[in-house]
């Protein structure tokens, strides 16, 4: 066994690696970017390497640079974990030619497995049935189109070379066929530097299934059973589970020995994974599932295997790596319960899934389950990596009990400022559909709309209101901590109101929508409210850093240090807190009516939009010349130039309109 | 410091009887609160709001810091006159908290006839102004009002302390640095346009705000000139055009967020020239004073039952104990706050009167704030009392109190009739807060004693029968009983509001608090006779 791994990684997957490979008593390296200095995976590796710029192509997927890093920290062996350069053939080469140790398959295998129509004529020769389509060499028109009649409408037109939805394209009709075709060639060319297509049957309720599969040196392979991951967003994972929910031994044992067979057509060696994809129409049959790629590496899902199976696949990829053999046979690798993961995504769903990036100010994890990640309260998320931040993981004796924990974590999450997905999944899986095992790959796009409906609960906005109260150190003044009038909700006198009831009146913006509470008793930091909208009495009090609203579950907060902004957690969301007194009109300042005057008499000598632009604030719209001096008069803000009164060479008087914007928002 | 023990029973039966009048007279004040808070009428408050306007305490409630106490001023003010159509007098006043600063807030309620100043409605704004001179607070004015109310001109216009008394006031606290802010959320016309004009910094509510000389319709009347009101004096007019405002606003609640930034940024502080000490309470609750308070004016009783539910831990140091009874003297502390208490325990004998002025000259010299706590039938008469002259003891009492500059505040608790109104610090006297409780009664002398002395003097007093006496006395006693009403008072602002007495403790401290803000001058005092 060698003596130390580095792991050429980041994240969540370098901090996996280097749990495992510190139990068995490796010393561990990471390696970095110059954005990544601070991050977890260096901060928990024996040694870590600065290997150049924020950007990968300059970093983690320089191979060189990687190398280098390894011959100087006598790295005995690299984990290229998933993603960058697990699957890069080339550098598997490259590490093995060093006389460092690959841990991953063999580069023969990656390549095997690289080009998906050779890869489905491998997996056709070997028996594993794929998915009824045309991976030929003949790419005419005439010839795929022919083919996509064959196989029947609608099809998938997708590039040879292609991943993640790009050159990617669904035809429904024979006669949109041409049009589809040239659109797929095009982006196959852009992207990969490769036109070439295949064409798949389009399965109308396709499932993603895959099995974990395992080779070693001495020729064994086996499964480990399979995963489910028909929970996608655009071909992006959300959340996988183990097993396969309403899939039967028959179609178990036909799909896991389609997958050991796939595997030894390309004598696999460590952790892999066949991906089929299902037909679902009908349930999960045996006959309606097709081999779709092989990824030669350790996924991101490996959790819930590992959950069901009791394996470190980690350990495993060590020893199988290290020229030992797989520790366990077929018949002793066991299926026990039910696991599921989840991939919270710095993301936010509200704004199309938009990543979100910037400090983690606040980071809080489930602390009862497995959790996953590369990032820590404090640390950053940037732009420059993949936006997943962790993994949670479940495992519980039932998938009904799985789904309900999971869903529960995902309420516990509390991430701020940086958006996630958390609130997003945890109404995924409590989905009705999702809870019966209802679930294809177009789940979220046809539930979007319920899924994304999420409101700050009453219980939230009198959390918010807490918040605020607790928090509106304003402006304090000299020797205020003794006064009366200190704005100190404590104080005997907060809201005092000459013979009448006190009334200490909070504005909070909770997500962008105003709560109005009136403080009626605060004895001991127990706040008695009165919400002015619906005269409803609601009591509230800040424990630790949790909230408590009407007795109900406790609700996370947090707030800076400095600023007027805080954050209340619920179910998963961080809904935005605003220390307002007041709700702040959309035009801050004193605001324009659009209209442009001329600020001087003076001559117009360029006119850069006309009537019917669309304009954004501080463009420019018309331009003065007057006392020598060019003036250009821009758009107060955002909106449409609803009047152009002038052309260029106009001579104008002081104070005339020139041109007047009308606001986005009355457009 | 010592502790004040209460001799007070809860349990006895004459504690409840007190606990459930007092209790009453309670209700009472804060039912006549609410009805004058409402404003105007539910119909012009509906058409107010559907304009998309923040009614005037809403206005108010939003300019404050959130949790900010609001000392109101006057809030009963014209209760009962004009036909009890002027709730509050149609203006909201007090001191609160704006972006950490105290300012005083004047609100017209153009719910209120429109925001018409009535004589009470100019009184009640020169005394807001008043207190803010004296206490160097900010001023912000939240207008949206008529003008002079045209039927009462005569007791609006002219005089000195009637409406051009605003403007004057204006030029001479911005002269002194006390920031002027006007916010103006309608009509300002006439006279009230030169509320902003003589402001500091002045915003305006873009299709809401129109301030003008005068109106469109005597515009026309005028020259011929047909105009709108917007175009007249509206946001885009003085925000464009003349420069009488500087801030445009969108609606009430950005009018109100760009004064709170104004004053965000006045770099006024407030100086802590007392020797603060973290506040407690008092170690007696002061609801228990609705138990204590007697039903009678007259009925005596220990002044200090009333200071153990007032002052910090219950705690006073009193000052010559032993002499001069009948008026407690002595330091304690208000929310922390040093203060220098003067209370009556009964007539002002000529020693308690001398103890009284010695005790003034301590407080101005120590710079520490003076609390007035007024229930007094007068001074002791009598040939006896006047041969040991306690015409010039009294009056270097009451000289003392005129020259004191060390801030004053008076609460009438009880009584407050003849010369013992003044050498306790009367209004008269300009306290900078009087307030008073429920049950006080305020008169020259007693409506008994003046009943008695007009009976006496009149030319046919002697042929009178039992009867026809009691005639001539009942509705001189009745007038008396009438006038010296705390709300007939406090109607014409003779003091600064009607207090719950249990809330006493906390509107001093805020009053005392709020006074800081003016520092606290050296006092020369008068001649005292000797």
């Amino acid at each position: 066994m060698f003596k130390s791994v580095l792991v050429a990684n980041r994240g969540e997957i370098a901090c996996r690696v280097f749990r495992t490979a510190r139990r068995m008593g490796l010393r561990t390296i990471a390696v970095y970017s110059e954005a990544d200095a601070a991050a977890l995976h260096v901060r928990e590796a024996d040694e870590a390497v600065l290997i150049g710029p924020a950007a990968a192509r300059e970093s983690y997927l320089d191979a060189a640079k990687v190398l280098a890093a390894a011959k100087a920290t006598g790295a005995e062996a690299i984990h290229p974990g998933y993603g960058f350069l697990s699957e890069n053939a080339d550098f598997a080469e490259a590490v093995a030619a060093a006389g460092i140790v690959w841990i991953g398959p063999k580069p023969s295998s990656i390549r095997a497995m690289g080009l998906k129509d050779a890869a489905k004529k491998l997996m056709i020769e070997a028996g594993v049935p794929v998915t009824p389509g045309y991976q030929g060499e003949d790419q005419s028109l005439e010839t795929l189109s022919a083919e996509a009649n064959r196989i029947g409408f609608p099809v998938l037109i997708k590039a040879v070379a292609g991943g993640g939805g790009k050159g990617m394209r669904k035809v429904d009709r024979a006669e949109d066929f041409a049009e589809g075709l040239a659109s797929a060639q095009r982006e196959g060319q852009s992207s990969f530097g490769d036109p070439r297509v295949l064409i798949e049957s389009y399965i109308t309720r396709p499932r993603h299934i895959e099995v974990q599969v395992f080779g070693d040196s001495h020729g064994n392979v086996v499964h480990l059973h399979e995963r489910d991951c028909s929970l996608q967003r655009r071909h992006q994972k959300v959340i996988e589970e183990a097993p396969a929910p309403g899939m039967d031994q028959a179609t178990r044992d036909a799909v896991t020995a389609a997958a050991v067979r796939a595997a030894r057509a390309v004598n696999y060696q460590g952790a892999g994974t066949i991906e089929f994809i299902a037909d679902a129409s009908d349930g999960l049959k045996a006959d309606r599932i097709w081999f779709m790629e092989m990824n030669t590496r350790l996924q991101v899902e490996h959790p819930v295997t590992e959950a069901i199976t009791g394996v470190d696949l980690v350990e495993w990829q060590l020893r199988v790596a290290a020229g030992q053999p797989i520790p366990l046979v077929q018949a002793d690798i066991p299926m026990n319960g039910w696991a599921m993961e989840a991939r919270l995504y710095a993301e936010d769903p509200a704004n199309g899934f938009l990543p979100s990036i910037g400090r983690l100010d606040h980071f809080v994890m489930p602390d009862d389950i497995r959790v996953d990640t590369g990032v820590m309260q404090g640390g950053e998320v940037s732009q420059f990596y993949d936006p997943m931040i962790a993994k949670l993981i479940v495992h519980e004796d039932s998938r009904e009990l799985a789904a309900a924990r999971l869903a529960d974590a995902c309420r516990e999450v509390e991430v701020w400022p940086v958006k996630t997905n958390a609130g997003f999944m945890a109404r995924c899986l409590d989905h009705p559909r999702f809870v019966e095992g209802d679930v294809d790959t177009g789940f979220i796009a046809a539930e979007e709309a319920s899924l994304l409906a999420a409101q700050p609960s009453p219980d939230a906005r009198i959390a918010a209101l807490n918040l605020v109260a607790n928090n509106h150190h304003l402006a304090p003044q000299l020797g205020d901590y003794l006064s009366p009038w200190a704005p100190d909700a404590d104080s005997a006198a907060v809201g005092f109101r000459l013979n009448g009831q006190a009334r200490a009146l909070f504005v909070a913006q909770i997500n962008g929508d105003t709560v109005q509470g009136s403080v009626l008793s605060n004895r001991t930091g127990d706040f008695t409210w009165r919400i002015e909208a619906d005269d409803r009495i609601a009591v509230s009090r800040a424990h630790g850093d949790k909230i408590v609203v009407n007795g109900g579950v406790p609700i996370g907060y947090a707030v800076p240090a400095d600023g007027d902004e805080g954050v209340v957690f619920e179910r998963g969301y961080a809904w935005p807190v605003t220390r307002a007194s007041l709700a702040t009109p959309s035009t801050g300042g004193s605001a324009s009516d659009g209209a442009l005057r001329a600020p001087m008499p003076g001559k117009i000598v360029a006119a850069p939009a006309k009537a019917g632009d669309k304009v954004a604030k501080g463009q420019p719209i018309v331009v003065l010349e007057a006392m020598k001096m060019e003036h250009a008069l821009t758009a107060p803000f955002d909106g449409v130039v609803s009047e152009f009164n002038v052309a260029v060479g106009d001579q104008v008087t002081d104070g005339a309109v020139l041109a007047v914007v009308q606001a986005a928002e009355a457009a | 410091m010592p502790k004040l023990i209460s001799a007070v029973d809860r349990n006895s039966p004459a504690f409840k009887t007190l606990d459930a009048h007092n209790r009453a007279l309670r209700d009472a004040l804060y039912e006549k609160v609410a009805k004058a808070a409402r404003g105007g009428s539910d119909a012009s408050r509906e058409r107010h709001v559907a304009r998309g306007k923040l009614l005037p305490r809403e206005r108010v409630e939003r300019l404050l810091d959130p949790g900010s106490p609001f000392l109101e001023v006057g809030q009963l003010a014209a209760d009962g006159m004009y036909r009890d159509e002027a709730p509050g007098a149609g203006m909201i006043c007090g001191v609160g908290r704006v972006s950490g600063r105290e300012v005083m807030i004047v609100a017209n309620d153009p719910t209120v006839k429109g925001g018409a100043y009535f004589p009470m409605t100019v009184k009640k704004h020169l005394r807001a102004q008043e207190i803010a001179e004296q206490n160097n607070l900010p001023c912000v004015y939240l207008v949206d009002s008529g003008g002079a109310n045209l039927p009462h001109q005569a007791e609006v216009f002219p005089d000195r302390d009637h409406f051009g008394r605003i403007f004057f006031n204006q030029a001479r606290m911005s002269a002194k640095a006390i920031p002027q802010i006007a916010c103006v959320m309608g009509s300002c016309t006439a006279g009230g346009a030169y509320v902003p004009a003589m402001s500091d910094e002045t915003v305006i509510v873009r299709n809401q705000g129109t301030i003008f000389l005068a109106g469109p319709p005597l515009v026309k009347a005028a020259t011929g000139e047909v105009i709108s009101a917007e175009e007249l004096g509206g946001a885009e007019t003085h925000g464009r055009k003349s420069g009488v405002v500087d801030h445009v606003a969108e609606n009430d609640e950005h009018a109100l967020e760009i004064v709170r930034s104004i004053v965000a940024h006045l770099n006024t502080t407030k100086s802590q020239p007392l020797d603060v000490r973290e506040p407690r309470a008092p170690a007696y609750d002061p609801a228990e004073l609705y138990g204590i308070i007697p039903e009678d004016v007259r009925a005596p009783y220990d002044v200090r039952e009333v200071i153990a539910r007032i002052v910090d831990g219950s705690e006073l140091d009193e000052f010559k104990a032993l002499y001069g009874t009948s008026l407690v003297c002595g330091f304690a502390r208000i929310w922390g706050m040093p203060v220098a208490i003067l209370a009556n325990n009964g007539v002002l004998f000529s020693e308690s009167a001398q103890k009284g002025a010695h005790f003034i000259e301590l407080a101005c010299k120590r710079k520490i704030p003076l609390l007035f706590l007024q229930n007094i039938s007068g001074f002791m008469v009598g040939g006896k009392y006047e041969a040991e002259g306690i015409a010039k003891h009294g009056a270097k009492l009451v000289t003392a109190v005129a020259s004191a500059e060390a801030p004053k505040f008076t609460v009438l608790i009880g009584g407050s009739f003849g010369a013992g109104n003044y050498g306790m610090c009367g209004r008269a006297y300009s306290p900078r807060f009087l307030f008073t409780w429920p049950n006080s009664r305020i008169s020259v002398m007693g409506g008994e004693q003046a009943a008695s002395v007009l009976a006496t003097v009149h030319h046919d007093a002697d042929t009178w029968t039992p009867e026809e006496a009691e005639a001539f006395k009942a509705p001189i006693r009745q007038k008396y009983e009438d006038e010296g009403n705390p709300y007939y008072a406090t109607a014409r602002l003779w003091d600064d509001g009607v207090i719950d007495p249990a809330q006493t403790r906390d509107v001093l401290g805020l009053a005392i608090s709020a006074s800081l803000n003016a520092p606290i001058p050296e006092t020369t005092f008068g001649v005292f006779r000797m």
